[in-house]
């Protein structure tokens, strides 16, 4: 009896109206970038979805406009942290990036937009992450970055700033056709304790509040983003950890093989939405 | 007051006297995925339901459905809203999708609180570090018990 009542009193208090779904917003970066936030989904996703959508339209308006103004976005702060890494020299080579590739604004426009890409010499898929590392243990003769640091997080944004605005194109086709595969079955597989697939979230859900999270696509054009939570960028596999964690998995480690096929094909499906990193999410 | 007064003793009447709970690799589905007997051969308490229901480390069901009834802030909407699910739904049915909804609803999303076995990449926890099969269930017979109590007090009152 006592319940009853108790209930009906909570009953007035009555949960909050959520309000789901992406907003109708723009994006315009500086006053000068203007954002393909929304595109017609790449052929690709037919039967999956119509439109690919940016996370942006996912997070509140105050997240929103950190984004807008890079003196607002505490993410470029670390881009200019790797301005210095750029130019420092480092290895058994007595080299820096600059050495080979001089400023960023000449050699690294469009670069972020096409990762993760075949490399021929190699024979494999690589993504941006292990080109730099690449470059610094070949070339350099320095040590790797570790893969989810805050150092490579910095380059990351740094060489993504050059593509700023241009849209994602990572092929698909050719060489790194099996690796796509491979990324597209993990997506929808469901995995850990949970039984939920990246779909079961990001596809058949984005829009809804799970808890307090508004679930987007779980797109990969804003990383490395910045996060008000922990105050630095974040990588790409360093989100898809904490993902197939939620789900009460055995998570994959940040570039293994099953996390650079899952990368390659979850940034296809953002093909046509613009580079965005650094973006800024909760 | 009344109905819920006539619904707990209908509850209690309805659950066996068995006091060794049912494991879950033995529970019996029916063909639409009830599940007729009580898992813990005790009657559920829908208070603790409650409790269950809106608690994160315990049922969480709250991440994904909504019932107005519950002082619980960023209730989710991934599954429908289940306020006057106690109408339209019996004991059985509710004990059946809460244990593993999949027998009901092939493919959802809602994960299944009485299994142990059968999955892809298990972990121990939230951990991200593997863990060995059978895992324990995500809730324990009484439980989801519990929860079903709850469950059959949504009722347009
Ligand atoms: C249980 C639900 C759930 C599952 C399963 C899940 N995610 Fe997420 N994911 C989230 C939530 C919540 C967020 C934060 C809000 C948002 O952007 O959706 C998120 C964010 C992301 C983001 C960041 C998007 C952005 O714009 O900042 C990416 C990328 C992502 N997820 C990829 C994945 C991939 C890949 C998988 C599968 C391996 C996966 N997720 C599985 C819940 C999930
Ligand atoms: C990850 C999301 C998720 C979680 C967590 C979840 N559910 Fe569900 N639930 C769903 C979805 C989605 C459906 C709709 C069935 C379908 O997929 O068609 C559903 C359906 C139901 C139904 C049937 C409603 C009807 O109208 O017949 C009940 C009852 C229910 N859930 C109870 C619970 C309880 C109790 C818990 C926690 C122990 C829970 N759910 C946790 C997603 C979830």
């Amino acid at each position: 009896m006592k319940r009853m009542a108790l209930t009906a009193a909570i009953a007035l208090l009555a949960a909050p109206a959520l309000a789901g779904g992406a907003d109708d917003d723009t994006l315009v970066v500086n006053g000068e970038i203007e954002m393909t936030t929304k595109a017609d989904a790449p052929d690709h996703l037919e039967g999956a979805l119509d439109q690919v959508i940016s996370g942006w339209h996912f997070r509140s308006d105050e997240t929103q406009q950190l984004q807008t103004d890079d003196f607002e976005n505490q993410g470029m702060i670390f881009v200019d942290a790797a301005y210095d890494a750029w130019n420092t020299v480092e290895g058994t080579e007595e080299k820096s990036c600059a050495s080979c590739h001089d400023s960023p604004e000449d050699s690294m426009e469009g670069v972020r937009a096409v990762y993760p890409k075949w490399n021929e010499e190699a024979g494999e898929v690589r993504t941006l992450a292990q080109q730099i590392n690449a470059c610094r243990t070949e070339r350099m003769g320095a040590e790797p970055y570790g893969y989810t640091s805050g150092e490579m997080a910095n380059m990351e944004a740094l060489i993504s700033v050059q593509s700023r605005g241009m849209p994602m194109n990572v092929a698909i086709d050719g060489p790194v056709r099996e690796t796509w595969e491979q990324g597209k079955e993990m997506y929808y597989t469901r995995y850990g304790q949970l039984e939920l697939a990246c779909a079961s979230c990001h596809e058949q859900n984005y829009g809804n509040y799970i808890r307090a999270d508004h679930l987007s696509q779980g797109q990969t054009n804003g990383f490395p983003v910045y996060r008000l939570k922990n105050a630095k960028l974040n990588t790409t596999h360093a989100r898809f950890k904490g993902c197939v964690r939620d789900t009460r998995a055995e998570t994959f480690q940040p570039g293994s093989p099953e996390f650079v096929a899952l990368e390659l094909y979850v940034a296809s499906r953002g093909n046509g939405l613009s580079v965005e990193a650094p973006s800024v999410r909760n | 007051m009344r109905r819920t007064a006539i619904c707990t003793a209908a509850l209690l009447a309805a659950s066996a006297a068995t006091a060794e709970p049912v494991e879950p690799t033995s529970v019996s589905y029916g063909e639409y995925g009830a599940v007729e007997t009580s898992l813990s051969g005790n009657p559920g308490d829908p208070d603790r339901g409650r409790e269950v229901f809106s608690t994160k480390s315990m049922g969480n069901c709250v991440s994904c459905h909504q019932v107005s009834g519950l002082d619980v802030p960023f209730q989710g909407e991934v599954g429908p809203m289940l306020d006057f699910v106690g109408e339209y739904r019996t004991p059985a049915e509710l004990r059946g999708i809460v244990a593993n909804a999949k027998n009901t609803f092939p493919e959802t999303v809602m994960p299944s609180f009485y299994k142990t076995t059968g999955f892809i990449r298990p972990g121990d926890g939230f951990t991200g570090k593997a863990a060995e099969e059978p895992l324990p269930p995500l809730l324990s017979a009484q439980e989801i018990e519990d929860l079903v109590a709850f469950l059959m007090t949504l009722k347009d009152t």
